[in-house]
């Protein structure tokens, strides 16, 4: 188990393997939301370019490429 | 989730679920100045673009477009959905990050910690992106280019982040105040000049493209990633800094 070197104050548990791993994988279903969002021209999403059109103006307006 | 080994600090799935509550509030609020003020620009962008379109066809043919595959209104609700989704991932991004960098951070303040890491995505996801491929409207940008936008894109958003790290470490070199300021600035702008020096420009605004209308459309794209990471790193220092510790009892040992 990792030592923890500080009390209290900083408000975030020690860094083991155990949450690396967790962190990983919630940083990967993230990005995979953020690419269906912003990235995705209808090659992930199943619906062809139904999510794309949806999402088509909240992409232009956070300003990621859109075609 | 018992990730925690802290005597007093709150899980990471304590945090985690902090970022996406802070995200999903940031995306509505970025949704919400999208829609008041980008929206009015969109509609006048597609409205350029269609006038364009009706002036290069034949008259006869206009009447067979066909129907889109989501109406306008649809997008102007979907602009929600996209944004609120949007910040949700980087609210569970963010969080991740704060996990894991907050012991690094040399703040004793959490909230000054939830700050500093929002200030810092500010600058490298939003502001050094913005100024080498800014934003634009419908109606500009050939979707021929697309992958090698995005992939320029993308690269730039990495370079960003970097260039932050970059400030980060040259400022911890350095023995006084004025140099670590000094170094931080360096730093940082020797990876972005590298950065804006290596990518390839795009410049794909039609001529006849009203520069008023993408002025004020650029504008408009940048106040709502500022809304959306402002309100991202004030939300989560809001909820962490009332976060209670799992354990508070042993807390009295400390």
């Amino acid at each position: 188990m990792p030592k923890a070197t500080t009390a209290g104050s900083l408000s975030t548990p020690a860094v083991s393997a155990r949450l690396l791993w967790t962190a990983l994988a919630v940083v990967a279903l993230m990005l995979l939301v953020t690419y269906l969002v912003a990235f995705d021209q209808g090659a992930v999403s199943r619906s062809g370019m139904y999510l794309h059109e949806l999402m088509h103006d909240g992409r232009h307006l956070l300003g990621v490429p859109c075609h | 989730m018992p990730l925690s080994t802290g005597p007093s600090a709150p899980t990471y799935g304590a945090l985690l679920l902090r970022g996406l509550l802070a995200g999903l509030v940031a995306g509505l609020l970025a949704g919400l100045f999208a829609f008041t003020f980008g929206e009015p620009k969109v509609d006048a962008a597609i409205a350029v673009e269609e006038a364009a379109s009706q002036a290069a066809l034949p008259a006869e043919s206009s009447a067979a477009q066909e129907e889109p595959l989501v109406s306008r209104d649809g997008q102007k609700g979907g602009l929600f959905l996209a944004t609120g989704l949007y910040g949700i991932a980087l609210g569970g991004i963010f969080a991740t990050g704060y996990t894991l960098l907050r012991r690094r951070l040399r703040t004793p303040s959490d909230v000054r910690a939830a700050w500093s890491l929002a200030g810092a995505a500010l600058l490298g996801i939003v502001g050094i992106p913005y100024v080498k491929y800014p934003p634009n409207p419908p109606a500009v940008g050939d979707p021929g280019t697309i992958n090698q936008r995005t992939i320029s894109y993308l690269a730039i958003v990495v370079i960003g982040l970097v260039a932050v790290w970059a400030a980060v470490v040259a400022q911890r070199t350095q023995p006084t105040e004025w140099r670590r300021g000094a170094a931080a600035v360096l730093g940082f702008v020797v990876v972005v000049v590298i950065g804006y020096a290596l990518l390839p420009n795009i410049n794909e605004v039609p001529s006849t493209f009203p520069p008023d209308l993408l002025w004020s459309f650029r504008l408009t794209s940048l106040g709502t990633q500022v809304v959306l990471w402002t309100v991202l790193g004030l939300a989560f220092g809001a909820l962490v800094a009332r976060t209670p510790a799992p354990r508070p009892e042993t807390v009295a040992a400390a």
